[in-house]
């Protein structure tokens, strides 16, 4: 349990998804006009994130490494494997909560198909990958990922919402500022660095 | 249908690189950048600028997965149905992608692991997939070539440009981790001027700021700021 908090805190504060490695900047940007429709997409990418990314564990482990099931190593069609795991994961999850759950519904509603591209989501299983996470870490990395990018959404709709009427000088309007304020927050973000995971328990990679 | 066919043949007898071509490889690159201006594609590739060495490795990967998955769609978009276009338009990235993972851990393998996962996140680069949808999916092959060139110059550009300003700025130094590797300025830089009793920017400590990665957010905001004041054109009215 320790080591589930560990990876979550880390992958939702002190490696923020967005403002340590600029995953998912495109809808990040695109989408951060007012809270509302922010928090839509926010929701929506922690409900993939942690999706995908035990699934994509599962097919990396058991299918693709040279100790899966076949016996050889095909790690190098992760790339074709992951992107297709998350179109069609994106798909049944638009479906399922479509028939279950109308009012979820109508809230993630067109940001649930935005999500295939979101480098969030790929970015997530490739790290993953990358760092060799065992499956409950994978699963916290996912929860915990999507956590932090929710809150770097949320955070900067609520600031371009308030300056909205500012005096910003006109070139810079809009995109420009969002971009600084983009790295204000960074740097914000950074004196979470101070906090030791390893408080937490577990082996603190 | 005898229209459509006039209609080609009369275009294959206009000049192979004529006003209309050049101007798809240099719009591009100021009026429709991909990253200033279309906000395309900032999610892969910012984090690789802290040096100019990799972040010209990117760039490069860039124009050839955006200039071939552009040819290869739009040699396929009449018999790509609508439905499936996206997983088309994925299969075809993804697997460029691939190649081109496999030849930098072949050519350069320290870069490779440099850049990690964003190689592969080059699949999920929404200018790629922009493009495709905007202009593949609608246009001749070697028109789409190059427009894929352009928009993956315009991309590169902005990428090269961050990291010249964050390596020289933030390490003092020019392609490290090159061959090539070059000290500009700072205590141990080298350049034909400096002599063991005077040094010209020897005076200069590196300025931690610019390795974070929030330095490349300022960056490109004052980017943004400087072409939109003089290319007003451009300015968010909203």
């Amino acid at each position: 349990m320790g080591e589930f908090i560990n990876v979550f805190v880390k992958a939702a504060f002190i490696e923020n998804m967005i403002l340590a490695y600029f995953l998912g900047m495109c809808s990040y940007l695109a989408v951060s006009k007012s809270v509302q429709t922010a928090f839509g997409l926010g929701l929506a990418v922690i409900f993939v994130l942690g999706i995908t990314m035990p699934i994509n564990w599962l097919i990396f482990e058991y299918l693709l490494s040279d100790t899966g099931i076949l016996g050889m190593d095909l790690t190098f069609l992760r790339f074709l494997l992951f992107i297709a795991v998350i179109a069609s994961m994106v798909q049944l999850v638009e479906m399922i909560v479509e028939k279950y759950s109308p009012s979820l519904y109508a809230a993630l509603g067109i940001f649930l198909p935005l999500i295939t591209v979101n480098c969030a989501i790929l970015g997530g299983s490739l790290f993953m990958v990358a760092r060799d996470y065992t499956f409950s870490q994978s699963v916290a990395f996912g929860l915990g990922g999507g956590f932090g990018w929710f809150l770097a959404i949320i955070a900067i709709a609520a600031i371009r919402e308030k300056i909205r009427y500012s005096a910003i000088p006109a070139p810079l309007r809009g995109l420009g500022m969002a971009f600084i304020l983009t790295g204000l927050m960074g740097m914000a973000f950074m004196s979470l660095m101070g906090i030791d995971p390893a408080v937490f328990g577990g082996a603190g990679n | 249908m005898a229209e459509t066919l006039e209609k080609t043949t009369t275009k294959t007898a206009e000049p192979l690189f004529g006003k209309k071509e050049k101007k798809l490889i240099t719009d591009p690159l100021n009026d429709n950048n991909p990253i200033t201006v279309q906000v395309l594609g900032i999610c892969s590739a910012l984090a690789v600028t802290s040096l100019v060495w990799p972040s010209l490795v990117m760039a490069v990967a860039v124009i050839f997965v955006c200039a071939f998955s552009n040819l290869f769609t739009s040699l396929l978009r009449n018999y790509i149905p609508k439905e499936v276009r996206m997983i088309v338009q994925l299969v075809i990235i993804a697997s460029l992608v691939t190649f081109v993972e496999l030849s930098l851990k072949f050519l350069n393998y320290p870069v490779y692991k440099q850049l990690s996962v964003y190689i592969g996140l080059i699949i999920t680069n929404c200018i790629v997939m922009g493009r495709l949808e905007a202009f593949a999916m609608a246009n001749k092959p070697w028109r789409s070539f190059l427009d894929g060139i352009g928009n993956g110059l315009g991309y590169g550009a902005i990428l090269v440009m961050v990291g010249l300003i964050r390596e020289i700025f933030g390490k003092g130094s020019l392609f490290a981790s090159s061959p090539f590797e070059w000290k500009i300025i700072g205590p141990t830089a080298e350049y034909s001027i400096n002599t063991t009793t005077s040094t010209l920017f020897g005076w200069y400590a590196n300025n931690n700021l610019m390795v974070l990665s929030a330095a490349a957010m300022f960056i490109i905001g004052i980017m943004i700021w400087i072409q939109r004041s003089y290319n007003k054109k451009l300015i968010d009215v909203s």
